[in-house]
């Protein structure tokens, strides 16, 4: 009898209209919220054009010194060397204005993802309610196949680098609220109840206690998310990002190997760069504690960077 | 601090504590309804907890206030209600006469910066900041600017005896040295009250007995409150002025460490207190006892014979005027005297008697006790004669055995060395008055 009452083969097309609800509230936002989307697009693609620009304009082997430079700071003289190479190899492969475009959109999206989620991981360390609600919003947004993202952002933004920051910020941001929120909870609680205990109150006790001993954790945060925007270049290509991006997908499209890998490798080597120069920055570095080499291989870097962060 | 809206009252005790509660879990007004009713810790529903039930003491100023229990007894949480990390959820606290409880927390945070500084078990120092900079953090929060409060914290680094560690970070320093600077960051706050959670615990023995005598040194030097939470009893008798015993979240017993173990409060305070070092806590005046051969020197010789045979022993103590210890004469030569019939005892009275202050610790007596062949005695700081120890009473205070049994004869201490009739017929052939001396001696040491 109940068999009966049910349809042998399930459905198709959607019984419920989940998807067009969705498709009406972006079409909503566009109507109502048009000046604000403006309003961001120009901001964001503002923000590009500078970074670029402070990366695209001077000469190339002054950008590969000051990065070599810095690897010699934060980390040694073998991998500043490793890095110039590499550097000298995209320039040679003629991949170097792509590879700053790239870098510039990388930059620019982490930069804002990072001040989003930062504030966001510190909220949820102090309020239980915050972290049961904000939680399954970074799921959602981590485990939605990215290109889904891409859809809306090139309705609100237009097509260009944008939509691609846009999506890349929102794909990139977990591990930077996940990594915050476990720093500061890691926090020894006796510390914490001793700043208390002498008066202090809950805002000096985050900038000089928490935020401090949270330090290397909410950094190791930062590179993952640094290294989930390299991850989204490609994608952000699809939608005119440029960039590296850019020339992957038009290589997929003329089924041209020779392009795909020099554009490839373009971006193993930034992201190689970009993750132990951040990575680097987690560690302290006074006297006490000596520097000792990352754990991982650098091989394995654009690999480990795709992959969702185990927070 | 000229800012201080909660001016200390002078006359209050420095914590009072009144019916405090704090239940944990589901409805925890509901847990407190129900202790209050007559429930019992362990009859509660298992969604509800009490961590501490009817707490009321007071704290008086200056003294070293120790809460000892076992873990799980409350003892944590009941400090913790005093500066107001956690609030209470049923009763009051008083710190210096200013009600902490229902206080906005902007008034909190000032009462715990101007009153109550807390050191704790696991030390927690700030790991990124040197000693210099933990030591200052009670001033820093207090607003002090840097240059006085560095110099404030190394005077108090040096009271601490870490001068020359001022800039190590707290990871580069031993167990001792760092809760040395937990002592010191609570000290250099320069607060009335001190909150010393398991302060020592977490310490090797040797080091944890040097640390409480340097805490009683300086409580001496600086007068501070301290309320100090421990589970060591042999800690809470050495440290403590009063102690408050808690067992099951209730305050079972408060008391001087020696009124808890001469008259425990139940057999709970009682098997407690079976294993202390009962050397280290009791002190000559808890165990001395009456002393009864003692003569007065205007009694004279024919007094002080008659009353060393009547108690059978060869030596009496002799007292002066308002009974001050002059020093003890001997059998053999007060019947000399009372042969050759003189009458000035004062002749003959020795001074080499071992004679001991009343706060001193029995673990001191001992080498006194086996060098002396006459009980000790204890006198108060004007020499005045409080009682005697003879060894067997020591003996039986360090064993835990009741000295006070009732009719068992006491021992005498020591025994006379001439024989009761020889001194009986000495008495009669010299002649004189034999009973009225009693009075006589009874009536001058009133």
């Amino acid at each position: 009898m109940i068999p009966a009452l049910l349809p042998s083969t399930p459905p198709t097309s959607p019984v419920i209209p989940l998807g067009p609800w969705v498709e009406a509230f972006i079409e909503f936002l566009t109507e109502t919220l048009g000046w604000f989307f403006g309003g961001l697009r120009a901001a964001f693609g503002g923000l590009y054009d500078v970074v670029d620009l402070a990366l695209a304009a001077p000469p190339f082997w002054a950008v590969i010194a000051v990065v070599t430079l810095l690897g010699l700071y934060l980390r040694g003289w073998l991998f500043a060397a490793g890095s110039a190479l590499g550097l000298v190899l995209i320039v040679l492969l003629g991949q170097w204005g792509n590879a700053m475009d790239t870098l510039a959109l990388v930059l620019v999206a982490s930069a804002i993802a990072i001040i989003v989620s930062v504030p966001l991981g510190i909220l949820a360390a102090r309020s239980g309610t915050a972290s049961a609600v904000i939680k399954p919003i970074l799921d959602f947004m981590q485990t939605m196949p990215a290109f889904v993202y891409l859809i809306p952002a090139l309705i609100l933004f237009r097509v260009g680098v944008v939509p691609g920051i846009v999506a890349t910020i929102i794909f990139a941001m977990a591990p930077g609220v996940r990594m915050t929120e476990l720093g500061i909870r890691g926090v020894d609680k006796e510390v914490v109840e001793a700043a208390h205990a002498f008066g202090s109150s809950p805002a000096r006790i985050l900038r000089q206690i928490q935020l401090p001993l949270a330090m290397p954790t909410i950094l190791a945060g930062i590179n993952q998310v640094i290294m989930l925007s390299l991850s989204m270049v490609v994608i952000a290509g699809m939608v005119g990002a440029g960039g590296l991006g850019g020339q992957v997908v038009a290589s997929l499209n003329r089924i041209d190997v020779a392009l795909g890998f020099e554009a490839g490798l373009s971006v193993v080597i930034l992201a190689i760069i970009l993750d132990r120069l951040t990575a680097a920055l987690g560690r302290p570095r006074t006297k006490l504690f000596r520097r000792t080499p990352a754990p991982d291989a650098a091989a394995d870097a654009p690999a480990r960077a795709a992959e969702p962060v185990a927070a | 601090m000229s800012d201080n809206p909660y001016p200390a009252v002078p006359t209050a005790p420095a914590v009072r504590a009144a019916a405090l509660y704090k239940a944990f879990g589901r409805k925890p007004l509901d847990t407190v309804a129900r202790l209050r009713a007559g429930a019992e810790r362990g009859s509660l529903p298992a969604e509800q907890t009490a961590a501490v039930i009817d707490a009321t003491f007071e704290v008086k100023r200056g003294e070293i206030f120790v809460v000892m229990g076992l873990s799980g007894s409350g003892k944590s949480t009941l400090i913790r209600m005093l500066n107001g990390l956690l609030a209470p959820t049923s009763g009051t606290v008083e710190v210096a006469g200013t009600t902490i409880t229902g206080l906005a927390p902007k008034q909190l945070r000032a009462v715990r910066r101007q009153s109550v500084s807390m050191v704790f078990q696991h030390f927690a120092l700030l790991p990124h900041r040197t000693v210099i900079d933990n030591v200052a953090y009670g001033l820093e929060v207090q607003g002090v600017p840097l240059e006085e409060r560095r110099a404030r914290a190394n005077t108090i680094i040096g009271i601490v005896g870490l001068a020359g560690w001022e800039d190590k970070l707290p990871a580069q320093l031993s167990g001792g040295m760092q809760q040395r600077v937990g002592l010191a960051r609570a000290l250099a706050a320069d607060t009335d009250i001190l909150l010393m959670d398991e302060a020592f615990s977490a310490l090797d023995p040797l080091i944890r007995r040097e640390m409480q005598e340097q805490l009683v040194e300086l409580q001496a030097e600086l007068g501070k409150t301290i309320i100090f939470i421990t589970h060591d009893l042999n800690e809470a008798m050495f440290l403590g002025d009063r102690i408050a015993v808690m067992r099951d979240g209730r305050i079972v017993q408060i008391g001087t460490p020696e009124e808890i173990l001469t008259d425990p409060a139940n057999d709970y305070v009682a098997q407690f207190v079976q294993d202390v070092d009962r050397a280290r806590v009791l002190t000559a005046s808890s165990v001395m006892e009456p002393a009864r051969a003692i003569v007065s020197l205007s009694a004279g010789p024919r007094a002080a014979l008659r009353t060393m045979r009547d108690l059978q022993t060869s030596a009496a103590y002799v007292l002066g005027n308002g009974r001050t210890l002059l020093g003890v004469v001997r059998d053999r030569d007060v019947i000399r005297q009372v042969k050759n019939r003189e009458t000035d005892l004062s002749l003959v009275v020795r001074h080499d008697l071992s004679a001991v202050d009343a706060d001193t610790n029995l673990s001191d007596l001992v080498e006194a006790s086996v060098e002396s062949d006459l009980p000790l005695a204890v006198v108060d700081s004007r020499t005045r004669l409080l009682g005697v120890i003879p060894r067997v009473t020591l003996l039986a205070a360090l064993g835990n055995v009741s000295s006070h049994t009732g009719e068992v004869p006491v021992m005498i201490d020591p025994p006379a060395t001439i024989p009761v009739d020889v001194v009986t017929e000495t008495l009669l052939a010299t002649g004189g008055p034999t009973e009225p001396a009693d009075a006589a001696l009874e009536g001058s040491l009133r």
